[in-house]
């Protein structure tokens, strides 16, 4: 996979907190059987309408914003554990997001597609959408070897957290089936120990 | 150490520990539906792999089965793609598979513990977030990506940061009409559809002492929707009543073996929560939700929130919320009109919720508005409900019982609730759009939706049946 090292971007905001999994994808585009090409239905029903053309006033048909960072209100990624949500968001191009708080879930996928999600603290979030209102085209810049994020419209920085092992995957760009498949001796050991194997 | 259920469970899993990393955590058990597997056996074909522990994986369609005519070939060509192609998948691979029509097959929460598959001390996954189901019986169960759901296909393995614990304690016993689904709906209200995340959630406490293996499923089932990694419940004589028998349960000496083992799987009296919450059963009414997150749920004759009662950031969501399902801040709902009733999903879908639902519709006929979907959560239970007469009452009061599948709770078969619509649905989720684009969904247990099909409109069943308990 590609490596991930710091990003400079300008942002898309999305200020609607708990966007569950439902409306980043919604469960009729679920039927592919590849990875491909669900950035096209992100945000399906708030992006185009019943007859399939695009809503306005929604902020991916805004072309006032663009970028590979996505902003978001508070509880992105709840609900449903399809990680078509996350091919769906990287699919569209984004390589970050950025909330005050993700589901569980939707951030291992998120992790396991090579989106980083970037928790901040609500403060730095609410000062991101107001930065983003002044300036459409404001930018933050992402350091992932620092683990910081800075709005350049303010020039704050605030540093996220990320574990040591996913820090690498990142920035080496390989993926945890990689790491888990030279431990097969070690798992046949633990099963037999355990009397786990069925 | 004092431990607590989860710790003792995990504890047994765990292969190693990566430095400032995940746990590689040994899985038991993994069920796969067809949404989110295809792309993990393309995995295993790309880097050329087989499944490791083929026996520990079972494959069951669910998501996009017709609750109509299963006999014939699915009509949706895409649905049908999906699901042939996990028959293939199933088949190349050599895992265990109930297909679409076999006597096993049903929506994967429902035929893994009713089968004796899921068992308790276990580490269960599926790449389904109400995976968390399958922790009644005693175990860790949880939802997981396709990525996930490739490593543990190469590896039985998974990698997860190790969750916090929370007790949910619930005091006293639910009064009369008070459903597991309401007691689930009222802890997630309290709770809010973010509160538990990170944490691994044990439920105790008389009233949930005193559920029935089917009301556990239902309550452990729903722990995702407050954002808990799962919902577990130690085992006990209901668990092991439920267990004996089934046809993958352990038999003879096996049986005693296992049975010794599980009765150690109990917190131990000094274990310490990361997090305890008290609350207490006859607080607790029939439940409804009125906007499009499961947190947004309330007694049946209390009124939605007022606007100045929500916090300022939260404002825009919750009126955009309440503007998606037509309501009003601050309004009861009670008397307004339902136009479609749901009963089944991995949520609801089980013998106890039909014997509800019958027993409350018995000598009264559904309200001509209504559109009622009736949908058994497996073929054995479909069977159980023929069995007990349940068919015959149902019939009688003009309702009909379709074939087994996760149908209206997602809508990816033809079971799509119109936009604009109201559906009562005894399912998971009220998120917009997802009994179909527009839809309009109020969460609820099997007898307010009873209440919904024979009225035509939100009513607390209480309203209709004084004499009953």
């Amino acid at each position: 996979m590609e490596k991930f090292v710091t990003l400079t971007s300008t942002v898309v905001p999305l200020e609607v907190e708990n966007v569950d999994t439902d409306q980043i994808i919604p469960a009729r585009f679920l039927k592919a059987t590849s990875k491909e090409g669900f950035g096209d239905n992100l945000f399906r029903d708030w992006r185009y309408d019943k007859n399939g053309e695009p809503v306005a006033e929604f902020i991916l048909n805004n072309p006032l914003y663009k970028g590979q960072v996505l902003v978001a209100g508070k509880n992105f990624g709840s609900g449903s554990s399809r990680e078509h949500a996350a091919w769906a968001i990287a699919g569209y191009g984004f390589k970050v997001v950025v909330s005050s708080f993700f589901a569980d879930i939707f951030k291992n996928n998120s992790m396991n597609n090579f989106v980083l999600p970037v928790v901040v603290s609500e403060q730095f979030l609410a000062e991101l959408f107001e930065s983003v209102r002044n300036d459409p085209e404001m930018t933050v810049t992402v350091d992932l070897e620092k683990q910081q994020i800075t709005n350049n419209y303010t020039r704050k920085s605030e540093t996220f957290a990320i574990n040591t092992y996913k820090k690498e995957c990142f920035l080496n760009g390989f993926d945890d089936i990689d790491y888990l498949l030279n431990k097969k001796e070690q798992i046949e050991q633990f099963e037999q120990c355990n009397g786990l194997k069925l | 150490m004092k431990q607590t259920l989860f710790d003792k469970i995990w504890d047994k899993h765990v292969v190693s520990i990566v430095e400032d990393g995940p746990t590689q955590l040994y899985i038991d058990r993994m069920y796969c539906h067809e949404v989110t597997s295809p792309q993990a056996f393309d995995g295993l074909r790309r880097r050329g792999l087989k499944v490791f522990r083929p026996k520990q994986i079972t494959c069951i369609p669910d998501h996009n089965i017709p609750t109509k005519n299963q006999e014939l070939p699915i009509r949706d060509a895409v649905s049908k793609h999906q699901v042939d192609t996990l028959d293939k998948n199933a088949k190349e691979f050599g895992v265990n598979y109930y297909p679409m029509g076999h006597g096993k097959n049903g929506i994967i929460h429902v035929v893994g513990p009713e089968n004796g598959l899921s068992l308790p001390g276990m580490t269960m996954v599926c790449g389904d977030s109400h995976t968390s189901t399958h922790g009644a019986v005693g175990a860790i169960a949880f939802g997981i990506g396709t990525s996930e759901v490739e490593m543990v296909l190469a590896t039985q393995c998974v990698f997860q940061s190790r969750p916090k614990t929370m007790r949910i304690v619930v005091k006293n016993r639910l009064k009369p009409y008070v459903t597991a689904k309401d007691l689930a709906l009222y802890i997630i209200a309290q709770m809010t559809t973010g509160g538990a995340t990170g944490y691994f959630v044990e439920y105790a406490g008389e009233a949930v002492e005193n559920l029935s293996m089917e009301g556990r499923f239902t309550l452990c089932n729903l722990s995702i929707e407050m954002g808990a990694r799962g919902g577990m419940i130690a085992p006990d004589d209901t668990t092991f009543a439920y267990i004996k028998g089934r046809e993958f349960a352990p038999k003879g000496e096996a049986w005693n073996q296992a049975l010794a083992y599980w009765k150690t799987l109990q917190s131990d009296a000094d274990a310490v929560f990361d997090k305890e919450i008290v609350f207490d059963a006859t607080h607790i009414e029939p439940m409804i939700t009125y906007g499009t997150n499961p947190g947004m749920g309330m007694g049946i004759n209390e009124a939605i929130p007022a606007l100045d009662t929500i916090d300022a950031s939260s404002r825009i969501s919750f009126n955009k919320s309440l503007e998606y399902m037509g309501f009003q801040s601050g309004e009861k709902i009670t008397g307004k009109t339902v136009d479609y009733v749901f009963l089944g999903s991995c949520t609801n879908g089980r013998i106890e919720d039909f014997r509800a639902f019958a027993g409350f519709v018995k000598g009264r006929k559904k309200a001509t508005n209504v559109v009622a979907w009736l949908v058994p959560g497996s073929w054995a239970v479909d069977k159980q409900i023929r069995a007990e007469g349940l068919d015959k009452v149902l019939e009688e009061a003009g309702f009909e019982i379709r074939q087994p599948g996760c149908s209206a709770c997602l809508a990816m078969n033809d079971d799509k609730v119109p936009a604009g619509k109201y559906a009562v649905s005894t399912s998971n989720r009220n998120f917009e759009g997802r009994q179909g684009p527009g839809a309009r969904t109020i969460l609820a247990g099997a007898l307010v939706a009873a209440a919904a099909a024979i009225t035509g409109k939100l009513v607390d069943p209480r309203s209709l049946n004084t004499d009953k308990s």
